[in-house]
């Protein structure tokens, strides 16, 4: 098939819309009516047919525009993309994974050519298409994981893996839930979670270090996590907090369901085979709650997971002011019926609502 | 009374210890107002440590109370700095010449010793050679999320970051890299309703 990538934007006018096609392949996270903290780890090996989780790195329609979009941010703040001096090795691991990659997984998009250390990489639906010496920063415009991140959607922190911990010694970051690379480069795993409650408590973060240290070459794995954010807004940064916290207020009852998105992170974990580093793609995909209610599955069980989330959890996910509101809109798309397990949106099997 | 009790915190806010005399082929302290204390109760378990030593001290608002105390214990090299910063050229001299086995003892401010102890690292000291001792005001370090300035000795939550005049709140999230913790505006969500500050730890 070819892919229609969409023109629009995260920000300003908000433009962004998902096609039924994104819609119906959304990355819901909740497989169950209720949601707590778990290592959710599993195989990143593939997945059904034209879902996100089929290929390595998910292209979609929104690719053109999410790119152009952080470009916007980078030239607002270089800071947003950084490599301690001792990870440029790893950044070329970076790039050979996602060009090998894409170029397999899209071949109808991507191409790479290599004879021995030259390289000519072609992006058509960027239009690049350029040469280089594998391993010389010398012959590419940016730095390795920069040059390979702008023309990948998705944030990228990359790890460092010493001292039985995880280093986060680089990273591009421009899609994010609320967090300073700027601020928490150069911090191990536990510091830069430090701010998330509950968890350290329940021991998530240990068992999942243990996890995440044994990833080996050729067996990635992933997980799914979420939040939400009024407005389709990729650049939820506390750089930028003081821009865009202030739009949290601006729900009504009338516009919610067309402003208020659900966002999800798909975060994959691949060992990079030169450096043992480990890279770290948090994939955000957003969607307005107006069209995940179209699943009848998932209206039933958001209205059920927003309304039942503990206090602290809301808190810390920056939208306990307006679970009133958001409860008041889900609660017309739940009808009290049972809900079929899994994430799927299951549309020939579940009962469309009842009321 | 110079010590202060930090309540348990979050797993990126540093915790601190008590200077303990260690065994090094060389001894580098550097502390500024009350951390003055720490050095002199270490220079009663362990004198001769003190007289090995090079110390960097940097009295702040104590002016001379601890000066002469410090002198009398007799350390190898003694250099009173008037500010954090004046002390750094002559930090990286000596960080650049150390040698395997150099201790460093820090005490006093968060913000001292953090940034004396991003120094350290930065040249490679390992931080198992590295103790810090919190002694004196309980002012934080903070850096600003929004235009990346530092604001010094900061008492109150919220406070006004001195670089872009926003007001921001004070959060437990530090980098040990910046030697700060993190600002965020405080009125983000409905600007211009910006609490009273109040003293840290009140």
């Amino acid at each position: 098939m070819t892919m229609q990538f969409n023109t629009e934007t995260f920000r300003d006018d908000y433009s962004f819309r998902n096609s039924d096609w994104a819609i119906r392949r959304f990355p819901f996270p909740f497989h169950e009516d209720s949601y707590m903290y778990s290592v959710n780890m599993e195989q990143h090996r593939g997945g059904p047919e034209g879902s996100v989780y089929e290929k390595r790195f998910d292209v979609d329609e929104h690719y053109v525009s999410e790119m152009h979009d952080r470009a916007l941010v980078l030239a607002e703040d270089p800071l947003r993309c950084q490599s301690l001096p001792h990870m440029t090795l790893a950044g070329w691991d970076l790039l050979e994974l996602i060009m090998v990659s894409k170029s397999e997984d899209y071949p109808d998009l991507f191409e790479l050519h290599r004879d021995g250390n030259q390289w000519r990489w072609i992006n058509k639906p960027l239009g690049i298409d350029d040469t280089f010496t594998f391993l010389d920063e010398t012959t590419l415009p940016y730095g390795p994981m920069e040059y390979i991140t702008r023309q990948t959607q998705g944030d990228f922190a990359v790890l460092d893996q010493r001292e039985e911990n995880l280093w986060m010694d680089a990273g591009m970051v421009t899609t994010q839930a609320d967090w300073s690379l700027d601020f928490d480069i150069g911090m191990n795993f536990f510091e830069w979670h430090a701010p998330v409650p509950r968890a350290h408590e329940m021991g998530i973060f240990k068992r999942a270090l243990k996890f995440l240290l044994n990833v080996q070459q050729g067996s990635p794995a992933r997980r799914l996590n979420w939040t939400m954010t009024v407005n389709p807004r990729l650049d939820t940064s506390p750089e930028n907090y003081h821009k865009w916290g202030v739009e949290k207020t601006t729900l009504t009852p009338e516009n919610i369901g067309a402003k208020q998105h659900l966002r999800v992170e798909l975060q994959t974990f691949f060992r990079l085979p030169r450096s043992n580093a480990l890279v770290f793609p948090i994939r955000c995909y957003l969607i307005a709650f107006q069209d995940i209610v179209t699943v009848p599955k998932w209206g039933r069980r958001l209205h059920r997971v927003v309304r039942d989330l503990p206090e602290d959890l809301a808190d810390y996910k920056g939208f306990i002011a307006n679970r009133p509101l958001m409860l008041d809109y889900l609660s017309q798309y739940d009808d009290g019926l049972p809900t079929s397990p899994g994430v799927w949106p299951d549309l020939e099997t579940e009962p469309p609502l009842q009321k | 009374m110079s010590r202060f009790q930090f309540p348990e915190s979050i797993a990126s806010r540093p915790v601190y210890g008590t200077l303990e005399p260690r065994p090094g082929k060389a001894h580098l302290m550097i502390a500024d107002a009350e951390g003055a204390e720490a050095l002199l109760d270490l220079a009663v378990r362990d004198p001769a440590l003190v007289r090995a030593a090079h110390i960097i001290y940097i009295p702040k608002g104590t002016g001379e109370s601890y000066v002469p105390r410090l002198e009398m214990c007799g350390p190898a090299q003694f250099h009173v700095a008037p500010s954090y910063e004046a002390s750094v050229p002559r930090l990286r001299r000596v960080l650049t010449d150390a040698h395997m086995g150099l201790q460093l003892y820090l005490a006093g401010t968060e913000g001292l010793m953090g940034q004396a102890m991003s120094e350290a690292i930065e040249h490679g000291l390992p931080q198992r050679s590295i103790q810090r001792e919190h002694r004196g005001s309980v002012a934080r370090r903070m850096q600003c999320v929004h235009c990346k300035g530092i604001t010094e000795d900061v008492t109150t939550d919220p406070f006004v970051c001195a670089h872009c005049g926003l007001h921001l709140f004070v959060r437990d999230h530090y980098s040990r890299r910046l030697a700060a913790f993190q600002g965020v505006r405080v009125d983000a969500e409905d600007p211009g309703n910006v609490p009273d500050p109040v003293e840290l730890y009140q």
